[in-house]
């Protein structure tokens, strides 16, 4: 054994000796790299092309897969649920997006000058993000239930407002399932508004005192602007976030997911069904795909709205 | 010296092994539920005790991801020698090859349809049993005693003494709102078993036609969606979504009535108040109807020679009236043999009693896809309740909506 390594050694450490320094650097630095490079390219990029492929079979798990073109795509683009569930995404999108950033910003901004009890007001932000999602959903789920349990609903009636269906109407089911999805991503995005605010010199606000700027002027001209590196981070990390909504939404309508009549119901929730409910492989690949598309449109769109203007 | 002591060790050793070796081991195959984990165990300790030649070994899977494990399994080539299956999971498991036909030899035709309840016939595909049942499921009315004896009602025979008992019971606030329910509404539950098998039959009607398809969207279908959207809109005697689901309601004491299956008597058992079972209330011609529905076990398509033997062997006790027996014991499910259910002592109980009753009647619905066939019963509550459809638009699109699932599960 040892004496077989011995002789097939010589070729490399010959050729290898002949490299120089930096060269060498480049192959070290390959070598490594190669190793998440393999990994991500076997666990992520190929099924990522494999769901490409599947979205184009019938595959159900059971039969072997065969290729029908674009009949799943047909089929889709035909279903009304499927548009619908298109537009829930998106109002889950358009409305979580800003509010939280803009609830976000503020708490950041006003606990930024609060000396008092600093770190323990921030820690009671950020508790929510810390919880599970599942066990979120199910606390909020009881929360709107109607009376006798329902704490909200209970308030409402003791104060003589009739009670709201929340979760059980169409209308409201899906602001109902946004607040405490927004709630729990706050803490997240306070803690790196409040870095990126920290980030900023004091003195250009200094200056701007100098100068006589109000404090509107200076949030406008210095804070925002400066704060566009936090804010671009924020805006994709959080849209996709509400793109990929799963977790509140399943918990919160298990007895009928994404319910009543498919009013709360997102894209990854009517993939979950499809695949694994109804194992429908390749109708679930083919919705993937949208969902990528989306994703990618979304993200590239906002890196280039929120571009450095050089 | 010890080297020699160890090899001769070693060699004893493998002498054993290569005699168990010749006993034959198969696999079974069934989901996580602690009492049927428990049941099962104690009837495998039997069968080998009765055959010392065969092992059986148990593999368990969550509910959840049990059937995309057989799949996988059958996919790798390492399926279960027998398996439990859902009745309504049979057409996906034969079309995907993952069971293989009982061979009449072993499970005579004429023995199935004389000893077991007739529902085992959704287990039939052409002339061949794909799998036999050791314990089957059906429908009754649960009520709370407390509450029935506070409104001075006895628990009701038919469905018009269901409205009259429900509205006696139900307790409401200054505003109107429901505080305690005369009767739960929960099609995610039982509710729509209910509807389809139970109340349009009921109104004349029949869920599907022999074929297989949708056969409610007619005024049979209307009159028992009717009478089942009437509790909430009409009556004010339920609510869909109180207490968040039909059981939680029942269990919370908040609900007087509520419609569930066997498997939830453990779930019950401990409630705090003294609660009782009724059949399913009849129509006013005293026609009953009830849903029944089972897991049976079948055997898997790779099995062969003498593992194919011994589950057969496996197969034949799991469904003998001796394992009916421990079934019911440890798991409180019904016997699926009539002889071994149908007895004076089990008729005679007053809660086993009702539910058995309910199986001489019951209807078992082929599903294509059950959760998605649920959804289009929840969805046509859910139109007439909350965006005011009216019954008959909604039940039209609730049937074109589950034809489309039956036609999607032919293919």
């Amino acid at each position: 054994m040892a004496s077989a390594n011995a002789i097939s050694q010589t070729g490399p450490v010959r050729f290898w000796d002949r490299l120089n320094i930096s060269t060498k650097r480049v192959i070290w630095a390959w070598a490594f790299l190669a190793v998440p490079i393999i990994f991500y390219a076997g666990i992520r990029f190929y099924p990522t092309f494999q769901a490409f492929w599947l979205s184009l079979t019938n595959w159900d798990l059971l039969r072997p897969a065969q290729f029908i073109g674009f009949a799943n795509y047909q089929k889709m683009f035909a279903d009304p649920v499927f548009w619908k569930v298109f537009q829930n995404t998106f109002l889950y999108l358009i409305i979580g997006t800003p509010v939280s950033l803009v609830i976000s910003f503020v708490i950041a901004y006003y606990l930024d000058r609060v000396k008092l009890m600093h770190g323990f007001i921030r820690a009671l932000y950020f508790l929510p993000f810390l919880t599970t999602a599942a066990a979120m959903g199910w606390v909020w789920r009881w929360f709107y239930q109607p009376v006798p349990i329902g704490v909200i609903n209970g308030f409402l009636s003791s104060v003589g407002i009739p009670q709201q269906p929340f979760l059980r109407s169409v209308d409201q089911a899906l602001f109902s399932i946004l607040i405490p999805a927004i709630w729990a991503g706050l803490g997240f995005q306070i803690i790196i508004f409040m870095a990126g605010l920290r980030a900023i010199p004091s003195t250009f606000y200094e200056a701007a005192k100098i100068d006589g700027l109000g404090d509107w002027a200076i949030l406008r001209k210095i804070t925002i602007p400066l704060l566009k590196p936090t804010t671009v981070f924020l805006v994709v990390f959080s849209s996709i976030g509400f793109l990929r909504i799963f977790d509140q939404v399943y918990n919160m309508t298990s007895n009928d997911p994404g319910g009543p009549l498919n009013s709360t119901k997102p894209l990854v929730l009517m993939i979950y069904q499809t695949a694994f409910s109804s194992y429908q492989m390749g109708y679930a690949a083919a919705q993937t795909v949208v969902l990528f598309t989306i994703l990618l449109i979304v993200s590239l769109l906002q890196l280039y709205v929120l571009r450095e203007k050089k | 010296m010890r080297k020699a002591y160890v090899a001769g060790l070693a060699a004893g050793i493998s002498f054993i092994a290569m005699g168990a070796a010749r006993a034959v081991e198969i696999e079974y195959w069934q989901y996580v539920f602690d009492s049927r984990v428990q049941a099962m165990d104690q009837l495998i300790e039997k069968f080998e005790a009765a055959n010392p030649d065969i092992t059986v070994k148990q593999t368990t899977f969550p509910y959840a991801d049990y059937q995309t494990r057989v799949v996988a399994a059958k996919v790798a080539g390492q399926g279960p020698d027998v398996v439990q299956l859902f009745y309504g999971w049979t057409d996906q498991f034969v079309n995907g090859g993952l069971i293989q036909p009982l061979d009449p030899a072993v499970f005579p035709h004429e023995e199935i349809e004389a000893d077991f309840f007739p529902i085992v016939s959704a287990m039939k595909r052409g002339d061949d049993y794909y799998g036999l049942p050791t314990a089957v499921r059906s429908l009754a009315l649960f009520y709370n005693k407390a509450l029935l004896d506070e409104a001075g009602v006895e628990p009701p025979q038919t469905l018009d003494e269901l409205l009259a008992v429900a509205e006696a019971t139900t307790k409401r606030d200054g505003s109107g709102n429901i505080t305690t329910a005369g009767i739960t509404m929960d099609m995610a539950g039982q509710d729509h078993h209910w509807w389809r098998e139970v109340l349009v039959r009921q109104n004349g009607g029949v869920p599907y036609d022999a074929e297989g398809n949708v056969a409610y969207n007619d005024a049979a279908g209307a009159a028992a969606l009717k009478f089942y959207t009437d509790l909430q809109t009409e009556k004010k005697v339920g609510l869909v979504g109180f207490m968040d689901e039909g059981q939680a309601a029942f269990r919370a004491g908040l609900a007087a009535m509520t419609i569930d299956g066997t498997f939830r008597l453990g779930a019950f058992a401990d409630n705090p108040f003294e609660w009782g079972v009724v059949e399913l209330p009849a129509d006013a011609n005293g026609m009953r109807s009830n849903y029944s529905s089972y897991f049976a076990n079948g055997i898997g398509a790779t099995s062969t020679g003498e593992e194919l033997a011994a589950a057969q062997k496996f197969l034949q006790y799991i469904s003998s009236p001796e394992a009916m027996e421990i079934w019911l014991e440890t798991v409180g499910e019904l016997p699926a043999r009539r002889d071994v259910a149908l007895t004076e002592a089990n008729l005679a109980d007053p809660i086993r009693g009702p539910f058995l009753k309910g199986l001489e009647y019951a209807q078992t619905t082929q599903f294509y896809d059950e959760a998605a066939q649920r959804q289009t019963a929840i969805d046509m509550v859910n139109r007439v309740l909350l965006e005011g459809q009216s019954i008959e638009d909604s039940l039209a699109q609730a049937a074109t909506a589950e034809q489309a699932i039956i036609d999607q599960g032919r293919q």
